[in-house]
């Protein structure tokens, strides 16, 4: 059901008439667009977004940990329509064990870098991801730096 | 961490992996490579002097700055900003600014956004001028650098004036800009914006008819625009493959819709395209800095917000109220609102974006910074593969990337 603040917005509204259940919640503040995406939905909304919206850009993917709060994780897709000059923003709630969620690469290509920067940051698994591996850490590195409960000083024991 | 923790953590590319059934070779290009602009590795493997796969591996010199926002003030993380894109650091100065401002709903006086355009556009100059020089540098056209770094001189002298640092600035604050404009600077700025447009000609006389150049040039590093899309470019490669995209023009922030400035646009899509765009844009960047000079209006540097902008050094010294409030700010910070922010500029290499999000404290609970250098550079693969070695070079030369903006 999309929240009564969304019904005014046409993106909203049409992401909710190409799947019913896929908006979770949302805002609409400081003239930005925020949609709440059933982490299994994820990309079946991109892909509609892609192809039907025109949001042919991923302007960029990242999370943020809410650590200790569950569900812990937050995905965080930011999409950018080129034609409309719109930008909209897509969130999917994860849990904090094991935190997995689909890939989008197979929408757009580009997010195979922005999902390994997030699988090797904060440890979130991107399922069917055609190269899934640490990017900016060394391969060998134990532990995802971004995230709340990674101590951001002090020796390794 | 445990184990469960971390799994898929695959290992480093094995060169082993790389080949396929032919003879190749595999080369390893970089970390320490010259043209790679800093610490980029690409792999490749060649089929003779074809490049059959390329991957580039990147990280060299990622340095945590997402999690250092976690634990700065926010006015203090200006700071950060610079050192993330050391070519344009004023750009980045602006987007954290813009993004914290607009989570504030501060308002910002007209100098200080006119301030803020001309030294974001002295910046993109500053930029463009270093790209030009080490990339024309990498095809074999060593003057150019000489002269290119002649005129940057001249900008960093006066970034100098500005802020006191030439290169690391973190001339603008929250709410406005670090110090007062200094006496005189308008001579300065207009003593160059008077030589500039004849240096840019000094340049093109060295490089837009010279056949060397050209045929090295042409036709070379082109990508499909819609390819160029679905992997995450932006910037001139894009202008340069036809696509009029800027976000000066598409969603102006910091009174850039009251400058009158052309976007270039080119079609064929190359690195000579990518090359006209980019000496286009500093023609344009220097229009917009005379219409700044000319037209700077009068008025405060600082927004009249006691509670985030430092008071003014004879105030704090007369005034109790004014010396609490530095108090306050320089121990405490200042509380930013609950709420998030993607603020979006357009910086010399492309799309610059911050993702602020504030929980209602002194500090930013999380910052990611979508950088240019990051999206273009994963289009490496695609752009040299099939293609001959020799015109890497040209190729990963015309992105302008930085490797400090891609790993942060």
């Amino acid at each position: 059901m999309l929240p009564d603040p969304l019904r005014e917005q046409a993106l909203a509204l049409a992401v909710a008439d190409f799947d019913a259940d896929a908006v979770t919640g949302g805002k609409f503040d400081r003239g930005e667009l925020t949609l709440e995406i059933a982490s299994a939905k994820i990309a079946s909304v991109c892909g509609f977004l892609k192809y039907d919206q025109k949001f042919v850009r991923l302007s960029s993917l990242t999370a943020v940990d809410r650590y200790p709060a569950e569900p812990r994780f937050e995905v965080v897709y930011h999409l950018h329509s080129v034609e409309k000059n719109q930008r909209v923003r897509l969130k999917c709630g994860l849990t904090g064990s094991g935190p997995a969620i689909e890939s989008v690469t197979s929408v757009w290509r580009g997010a195979n870098w922005y999902e390994r920067e997030v699988f090797d940051l904060f440890g979130i698994r991107f399922l069917n991801h055609p190269d899934l591996r640490r990017i900016l850490m060394p391969d060998d590195w134990e532990g995802h730096p971004l995230r709340k409960d990674y101590p951001i000083t002090g020796a390794r024991i | 961490m445990s184990e469960a923790d971390t799994p898929g953590v695959a290992t480093a590319p094995k060169i082993e992996e790389l080949s396929s059934g032919r003879r190749t070779l595999v080369l390893n290009m970089g970390p320490q490579h010259p043209s790679t602009h800093g610490v980029l590795r690409l792999l490749m493997e060649l089929d003779g002097e074809t490049i059959v796969r390329c991957q580039p591996d990147i990280g060299f010199l990622h340095t945590g700055i997402e999690k250092e926002f976690e634990v700065k003030f926010y006015q203090q993380a200006v700071t950060l900003t610079d050192r993330v894109d050391y070519l344009a650091p004023l750009s980045n100065n602006l987007g954290w600014c813009l993004a914290v401002e607009k989570l504030l709903g501060l308002e910002i006086p007209p100098q200080a956004q006119w301030m803020r355009v001309m030294l974001t556009e002295l910046t993109r100059l500053n930029s463009h001028l270093v790209w030009l020089g080490t990339h024309a540098i990498d095809i074999g056209a060593m003057s150019v650098f000489l002269y290119c770094f002649r005129e940057r001189e001249d900008i960093l002298r006066i970034f100098e004036m500005f802020s006191g640092q030439r290169m690391m600035t973190s001339y603008f604050r929250i709410g406005g800009l670090a110090l007062e404009p200094p006496r005189g600077w308008q001579e300065r700025v207009r003593k160059f914006i008077h030589v500039f447009p004849s240096r840019v000609d000094e340049y093109e006389d060295l490089l837009t008819n010279n056949r060397i150049w050209i045929g090295r040039t042409r036709g070379v590093g082109t990508i499909p625009l819609d390819e160029m899309l679905d992997l995450g470019v932006t910037g001139p490669m894009l202008r340069a493959a036809g696509l009029k995209i800027d976000a000066r023009k598409d969603a102006p922030y910091s009174s850039y819709e009251k400058f009158d400035f052309e976007v270039p646009v080119r079609a064929e899509n190359d690195v000579y395209a990518r090359y006209q765009v980019r000496i286009e844009e500093m023609r344009q960047s220097a229009r917009i800095v005379r219409q700044a000079l000319d037209g700077m209006p009068a008025g405060p540097w600082k927004a009249d917000s006691p509670h985030v902008v430092l008071p003014d050094r004879d105030k704090m010294k007369t005034q109790m109220e004014a010396l609490i409030y530095h108090f306050k700010i320089v121990t405490e910070g200042f509380r930013v609102p609950e709420g998030e922010v993607y603020q979006v500029i357009e910086s010399p290499r492309g799309e610059l974006a911050y993702y602020v999000v504030g929980d209602g404290t002194a500090r930013p609970y999380r910052v990611h910074m979508r950088t240019p250098s990051f999206g273009n550079l994963q289009a490496t693969p695609r752009m040299v593969e099939g293609t001959l070695i020799a015109d890497v070079i040209a190729a990963i030369g015309s992105m302008d990337f930085v490797l400090g903006d891609t790993d942060r």
